[in-house]
Parts: C-alpha cells; sequence; structure tokens
C-alpha cells in the first residue's frame, strides 16, 4: 500500500496493451517515442518509466513461476543502462529520469525475487475485479486453526533443539505452498492462489518468529 | 545547503557533474586515519607522501590564530598541546550530544551546548574557537585535496568520498556539506566495505557471494555482496556506526584509569588527560597485535603511573566489542537469506582487523580464513578511486547498494510505521497517503526516523516538518501524497503533492541533526572568497551540457527524419546549430541560454511533423522503429 503508482485498483487500468503501440513526444527531440521504451528511439534520451508492470518492464511473461538466475540477469540488464551511475556526467534531467527508472527497475526486482511478494502481486494483477475484497479478507477457518496450531507449538517450545525442527516443518510448508501456488497461477484458480497467497503470508512469518526465537536461546546458551 | 533533505523537483537537482577538470578522486575518510587515491593513466594510485606514507591521521590541531594543521604533525601535538587537537570527529558526524562516549566520566573533546539556532549538532570548543564535526572533517578533506593536486599538478574538485554502510542519513548528510566545504563536489558517497568489494573483486577477478568485514575505528559495518561479470550487488548490510577499534582503546583506557585508581586515589581528570590515556592504550592495543605483554604510562596531575598488558587480558577487555560484531555478523547473513557455506570469501577491511582476537573470531563464524592479500588501510580509498573513474570516465563495473536501515514515520502512540526497510535496493521511492483529522485543517505534521526498533524514542529522529497550505475541507477529504525517494547516495528527499487539488505543496523540513542553511552559506562565505566564482562556472557548466544535450537530440532526429526538411529548413536550422556550438566555446552562459531557445524555435515545426509522422505510423499499426521507406513520406510532409 506505499509503493507508487501500482496500488492493486490501478495495476489494470494502466494497461500496457492499450499503451503499447502508441507514441508521445521525446521530452529531448520532440519526435515520437513508443510508449513503454525505455530510450528515445532517435536520440537516445532517457525517458520517464511510465506505467508498466513489474514483469514487463524487467523483460518478463507475467506468470508466478520465475526463475531466479533469468531475474536476475535481467535486472542486472536494466540497472546497467539505466542506474544513476550511468548518467553522472549528463543533464539534471537525464540524472532525474535515471533515477526513477532505476527506482521502478529496484521495486519491479523486489516485487518479483520473493515469492510472496510475487504471489500477492500476481493475484491483484489477474484478480483486479474478479477479487473484490482483495487478499487479507480471505477468512478461512482451515487456515486460521493451522496458523494458532503452529502458533502454539512455537509458544511451547523451550529448545533450540524444538524450535529448529518447527522451523524446518515451516521451511517445508512453505516449499510445499509455492509448489501449489504454481499449480494455482497455471490453473487461473484466482481464489485457491488467493488462499495460498495468505497460507505463505503466515508461514513466513512462522519462519521468521522461529528464527528470531532460535537466536535469543542460542544467546542465552552461550 | 543542508542535505538532509534536499526538496526539488524532478529535473532541478544540482550542479551536473561536468566541469573543467576531469579528474576525480577517491577518498577514504576514516576516524583514525584518511587516504586518497586517483586513477592515473588505466591505473589506480593511493597518494603518498615524501615518507611513502598513504595514511593521514584524521587528527586536526588549531592554531592560536585558528588555523588548522592536519595529519601526523597534529597527531603529534595530541600529547603535548591535547586542548588545541581534535581526533575521531567522525564518530560525530551527525550526531547529537548524547551519541557522545564518556571516559571515566570525562569526554575527550570539550563539547559546547547547542546555539540557539535550532539544530542539534555538537560544537567543540577547541584553541579558544568553536567548530563543528563539519568544519573538522572539512579540514582534513581539504588536507587531502592539496596532497592530491600536489601529486597531479592540478586542481581537483570532484571526489567520490566513503562512509560507513551503516552511517545514517545525517551523517551522510554532514559528509556531503564537510567537502562542500572543502571545495570538493561529492559525485557519489558510497559505502566503505561496497568500495572495498570493488577494489577486491576488479583486481582479483572475484565472483560469487563474498563478505566484507569492516572494523575502522569508529564504526563498523558488514555487507554481504553477489560479485557476478563486473556487478557488485549488495545483499545485505548491517553494522553498528559507533562501534570500532576506539571502543577498544576506551576499554584499555578505562582498566590503565582503573589500576592508577588502585593506587593514587581518586582523581580529577580533564579532556587533555582523557586524551592522554586514549593515546596510551591506543599505543598498548597495536604493540599487542604482535608482541604478548608491555608497559605503558600515563601521565596526569603531575603523576606518572605504570600499567602492565598482556594479551589474555586485553582479549577479555574487548571480546564484548568483538562478539557484538560477530552477532551482526550472523543477523546481516539471515537477513541476506545466506549461510555461511554460501560463502565464497571474506574480505577484511579496516585497522582493527590487524587484532589478532577479531581475525580468530571472523575465521571461526565463517569457518574459513579471512583473505588479507590486500592493504586493508588502503583498499577503500582505491575502490572510491575506481567508482570516481566509472562516474566520470565510464566503466563496465555496477554498484547497486542497499539501504541500511529502515525508514518511517510516528504514527499514533509513538509507534514507528516502516515505509522503507532495511536492506532495500536504491534508489528507491514509497509514497504514502496522509489525510487531516479535523474539518478545516490547514496543516499536517510528520516525522521521519531511521532505525529499527518499533518505537519512536529508540529510532533516529531525522527531520520533523509540517505540509501547510492544505485547502479546508472536512475532516478526511483532502488526500496528501508525500512520497520518500533515497537516491544512489543513500539521501533522503521528500516531495508532497495535495491530490484533491493537484496542487504541489511546500515542504518545510527541518534537519535535526543538521547544519541550517544560514550555517553553511555562513561556514561557505567564511571559508571560500571565490564561492561566487564557483557558482558562476558550475553554472557555466551546467548550461554547456544542457545546449551539448540539444545539439545531439536535433542532430538524431534529423539523421531519422531529415526527409521531413526541404533544404532551406535544414540550412536554417544548421545555422542555429553553429550558432549554439559557438557560443558553447565561449563563456556567456545567457548567450548559450539564448542560441538554445533559438535552436529550439527553429526546430519547432520539424518536431511537429515527426511526432505527426510517428503517430499516423503507430495507426497503421506498424512499429516506428521498423518502417522504413524513406522516399515515400516527403509527400506526406508537404501536406502539413
Ligand atoms: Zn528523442
Amino acid at each position: 500500500m506505499h509503493d507508487i503508482g501500482t496500488k492493486p485498483d490501478d495495476r489494470l487500468s494502466a494497461s500496457v496493451d492499450v499503451a503499447i503501440g502508441s507514441v508521445s513526444p521525446c521530452w529531448s527531440c520532440r519526435g515520437p517515442v513508443v510508449n513503454g521504451d525505455v530510450f528515445c528511439g532517435t536520440c537516445d534520451a532517457v525517458q520517464p518509466p511510465g506505467q508498466l508492470d513489474h514483469f514487463r518492464r524487467l523483460g518478463l511473461k507475467p506468470g508466478f513461476n520465475v526463475d531466479v538466475a533469468i531475474l536476475n540477469r535481467l535486472y542486472f540488464d536494466c540497472q546497467r543502462r539505466l542506474h544513476p551511475d550511468r548518467f553522472a556526467s549528463r543533464t539534471p534531467r537525464e540524472r532525474a529520469l535515471s533515477q526513477q527508472q532505476s527506482t521502478s527497475v529496484n521495486e519491479a526486482y523486489e516485487t518479483l525475487r520473493d515469492p510472496l511478494k510475487r504471489a500477492d502481486y500476481l493475484v491483484h494483477l489477474q484478480g483486479s475485479g474478479v477479487l473484490t475484497e482483495g487478499c487479507n479478507l480471505v477468512a478461512d477457518q482451515e487456515l486460521l486453526t493451522e496458523s494458532l496450531e503452529l502458533r502454539e507449538l512455537l509458544a511451547e517450545a523451550e529448545t533450540i533443539a524444538e524450535v529448529a525442527a518447527l522451523e524446518k516443518r515451516a521451511a517445508n510448508d512453505i516449499k510445499s505452498c509455492i509448489d501449489d501456488l504454481s499449480r494455482a497461477f497455471a490453473d487461473v484458480r484466482l481464489e485457491q492462489a488467493c488462499r495460498l497467497t495468505t497460507r505463505l503470508k503466515y508461514l513466513k512469518k512462522l519462519e521468521d518468529e522461529c528464527r528470531v526465537r532460535r537466536a535469543c536461546l542460542s544467546d542465552r546458551v552461550s | 545547503m543542508a542535505q538532509l533533505l534536499q526538496i526539488h523537483e524532478p529535473g532541478q537537482t544540482p550542479a551536473p557533474h561536468e566541469t573543467d577538470s576531469p579528474v576525480a578522486v577517491g577518498i577514504d575518510l576514516g576516524t583514525t586515519n584518511s587516504v586518497v587515491a586517483v586513477a592515473e593513466d588505466g591505473a589506480i594510485n593511493v597518494v603518498r607522501d615524501e615518507n611513502d606514507k598513504a595514511l593521514v591521521p584524521s587528527v586536526v590541531a588549531y592554531a592560536a590564530d585558528g588555523s588548522a594543521i592536519v595529519g601526523e604533525l597534529a597527531r603529534r601535538l595530541l600529547l603535548d598541546r591535547p586542548e588545541m587537537v581534535v581526533s575521531s570527529i567522525k564518530r560525530l558526524m551527525g550526531r547529537g550530544l548524547e551519541d557522545v562516549k564518556s571516559l571515566a566520566g570525562t569526554l575527550p573533546y570539550d563539547v559546547e551546548p547547542a546555539s540557539d539556532s535550532g539544530s542539534g549538532m555538537v560544537r567543540l570548543a577547541v584553541a579558544g574557537y568553536t567548530r563543528t564535526p563539519v568544519e573538522v572533517s572539512a579540514e582534513i578533506l581539504k588536507a587531502l585535496k592539496e596532497r592530491v593536486e600536489d601529486h597531479l599538478g592540478s586542481s581537483v574538485d570532484r571526489a567520490v568520498v566513503t562512509v560507513p554502510a551503516y552511517f545514517d542519513d545525517a551523517a551522510r548528510s554532514a559528509t556531503k556539506d564537510a567537502a562542500r566545504l572543502a571545495g570538493l563536489e561529492v559525485l557519489r558517497l558510497v559505502n566503505e566495505p561496497t568500495a572495498a568489494a570493488l577494489a577486491y573483486g576488479l583486481d582479483e577477478g572475484a565472483e560469487g557471494i563474498y563478505a566484507v568485514y569492516d572494523l575502522g575505528g569508529g564504526t563498523f559495518d558488514i555487507s554481504l555482496l553477489r560479485m557476478e561479470k563486473g556487478v557488485f550487488q549488495v545483499l545485505a548490510t548491517g553494522g553498528d556506526a559507533a562501534l570500532g577499534g576506539d571502543d577498544f582503546d576506551n576499554a584499555i583506557a578505562e582498566f590503565f584509569l582503573a589500576d592508577r585508581r588502585a593506587r593514587f586515589g581518586d582523581e580529577h581528570l580533564n579532556s587533555s588527560d582523557a586524551k592522554v590515556a586514549l593515546m596510551s592504550a591506543r599505543l598498548a592495543k597495536e604493540c599487542l597485535t604482535k608482541q604478548k605483554t608491555g608497559e605503558w604510562s600515563i601521565e596526569a596531575n603531575d603523576k606518572t603511573s605504570l600499567h602492565v598488558l598482556n594479551r589474555t587480558r586485553l582479549e577479555k577487555l574487548i571480546a564484548p566489542y568483538v562478539d557484538r560484531t560477530i552477532k551482526l555478523c550472523r543477523d546481516a547473513l539471515a537477513d541476506a537469506g545466506v549461510t555461511t557455506e554460501d560463502i565464497n570469501g571474506v574480505v577484511l577491511v579496516g585497522g582493527s582487523t590487524r587484532v589478532p582476537l577479531v581475525r580468530r573470531r571472523v575465521s571461526e563464524l565463517f569457518g574459513r580464513e579471512p583473505l588479507a592479500d590486500i592493504n586493508p588501510d588502503e583498499v577503500v580509498a582505491v575502490g572510491a578511486a575506481l567508482q570516481a573513474k566509472a562516474l566520470t570516465v565510464g566503466s563496465d563495473m555496477l554498484l547497486l547498494d542497499v539501504t541500511p536501515l529502515s525508514l518511517g514515520l510516528e504514527t499514533m502512540g509513538g509507534i514507528v510505521d516502516k515505509i522503507v526497510p532495511r536492506n532495500t535496493p536504491i534508489p528507491v521511492a514509497r509514497a504514502q497517503e496522509f489525510t487531516t483529522y479535523h474539518d478545516g485543517q490547514t496543516a499536517i505534521s510528520i516525522h521521519v526516523l531511521q532505525g529499527e526498533r518499533e518505537m519512536v524514542d529508540q529510532c533516529r529522529s531525522l527531520a520533523h516538518f509540517e505540509l501547510h497550505g492544505i485547502p479546508p475541507m472536512v475532516a478526511g477529504a483532502a488526500r496528501i501524497r508525500v512520497t520518500f525517494a533515497v537516491d544512489a547516495d543513500g539521501l533522503l528527499t521528500v516531495s508532497a503533492r495535495e491530490h484533491s487539488t493537484g496542487k504541489e505543496q511546500h515542504v518545510e523540513v527541518k534537519p535535526s541533526y543538521g547544519l541550517s542553511e544560514d550555517e553553511m552559506a555562513r561556514m561557505l562565505y567564511d571559508s571560500m572568497q571565490h564561492a561566487g566564482d564557483d557558482m558562476t562556472r558550475r553554472l557555466l557548466a551546467e548550461t554547456r551540457v544542457e545546449a551539448k544535450r540539444v545539439i545531439n537530440a536535433v542532430e538524431a532526429a534529423m539523421a531519422a527524419d531529415g526527409d521531413l526538411l526541404d533544404d532551406q529548413e535544414r540550412a536554417a536550422i544548421g545555422k542555429a546549430v553553429g550558432i549554439v556550438e559557438s557560443t558553447i566555446a565561449g563563456n556567456d552562459r545567457g548567450a548559450v541560454s539564448a542560441a538554445v531557445e533559438g535552436l529550439e524555435h527553429a526546430t519547432k515545426e520539424f518536431a511537429e511533423r515527426r511526432m505527426d509522422r510517428g503517430i499516423r505510423r503507430a495507426l497503421r499499426g506498424h512499429d516506428v522503429r521498423e518502417f522504413d521507406e524513406p522516399t515515400a513520406t516527403t509527400g506526406e510532409a508537404g501536406g502539413e
């Protein structure tokens, strides 16, 4: 909810298909630039970031399955061209635009490299209009019970071994939850994807809490 | 200008980096020592004095007339005339008084209460003068500037300056202000461990994930980086901006002074005595990296005491601090989502990594011997010089850094709402919507904080500011979008927009720990007679860069769409370009601006024809870039 221009509700309205193909004047040479292009095809001036979804910004096809190695490579390629360090001796306008572009690329990368953020984003991207309530409001008794049970187990855990076992269980559950998400997105079962995203959220939180707890316990030992 | 919060619109950032001198240098402004390096003929050279020494002690002595002596000479004065000398000033950069540590209840500085100017910056009394940490740091930077200018035989006015990765916004701004006061434009603030990784990675061709453990005199940083084909991506960084070799010295000095009290009873110590005790402690620490035991003396109140210290005892004294660095390393590993098995190498940076206990503990944690084939004192300056070269000459390498500390806002009940979490890649921007709570409310107060804790009083306050001029509406109707942007230097900028009317709002900013605009202006005036000349020169350079940009754009457009012009039009534009070119060669800024305006006017219709063609092609469903039929289009243009 803090990110700029990409609130769930305006993600689809900024439809890329409408924008691509149309042209706007380049701020530098005033000639036509195809919307979505990062540089002017004529004078090479860097353009404002514009409205692109995170996948297209990095050159990926929208979808839950993202190969992290490919994501890193695309991210590095984008930053090699757009990072402010590349514009240090340019005009103030170009430096400001490169910072905006680089910022947008970082936001896309940050969102897509983490499976949870990626799932959350994709649910909003594909589910806008379908799931009016948003992901967080899926009330599911089964999920709630599971979450409470695991928390109780963590609260009762007293040894490092117990916490580590719980942490391992959370890690395994996270793995299978991500596999389930992949299938749900592939089959365009958005409600299921939404439910799994919520589950992933609390599993991750549990894993974090396990880690903090384990660090506390090991500090006490040493 | 205090750089804590620069409020500006895109396109109105400060002067561009193109000036008359092409050389930019790299500066490691350290707590204990500073180093300057420069790229020359394809190599990076660390600048040394006639005794082959690269390290300039970060110590400043003030003479009775207020003039400054920097470096080894000042350091030697520390024992004889401690009241004239300031050391470890970096610990006070961007800090309030509550951050200053005392020794046996005595500060090694004479601190003056904050003036009524409202800013919380510490002021020191030294040799009868009042100095801010920014001014003292500026003296060190000036000395480094002179050193490299002597070496090059030409003037230098641009630099990449390194800061601890864990430095907060206030300390970064203070560092940038100090450089400005020394007559240096900061091309980029680079985090010290990142600079070290850069120097190391490029030198050794390292690939994979590396840990950089950087323990300096006053600061500790741990950074985990992925190095891949010239890209240096920081995965996570952690540290403590007030933890370093100085703490070892403090612990040893406290031990000596306790020993002294046991013999002489309680005695009164002043700030000069504290400096003397710290000096002995430092000598002891350095000797005990090589030998097992020794004896040191402290002279104060006309009484000399001798103190024995062996390495085992020393290690007991400093163990809590080393333990803390190890804990911070573990936290950073967790933040990066990697384990020690994923680490391909550990690089040691900073003079304090020479302490045997530090090396031992780092080896134990990472399960491997740290890499020590680089000089830990010089590697940061080398990295800074490499980055300076990349920013001016160009380079294939790229640094991708992160925010070291979370950025948040105060909400109800003194709780901090995190807006940008730590370890987020920079540059980053996040927006937050605000609204009014009362009918007719025309202002909103915003409190920006930096830190990891949940409560306001546990985080560092960066700025309080108020948004004024909100049109009176019913409560909750106003929509004010405040954008927090952290740039590649790690510095925060705030801008605000009132949504319901679309009016851009003026943001008033009151830096909590920075210098006020007036203070900065006075210092610049005091320090530089040529401030006016400097400004004129910078503005001219900026205008030239802009004029060159316009010429390039016109030439590119002519090459692509020249067929839209007849010979006469082409000649007119050519003439306008020629006028701009001739004014660029001169020194009249007004003439350059006028010529640029003339060129833009001469190409106005050309631009319209180009847009028209572009739109037509787009409507026909062609991609402009694929479209290629130069002969058929002349007729189209003629019809406009
Ligand atoms: Zn252009």
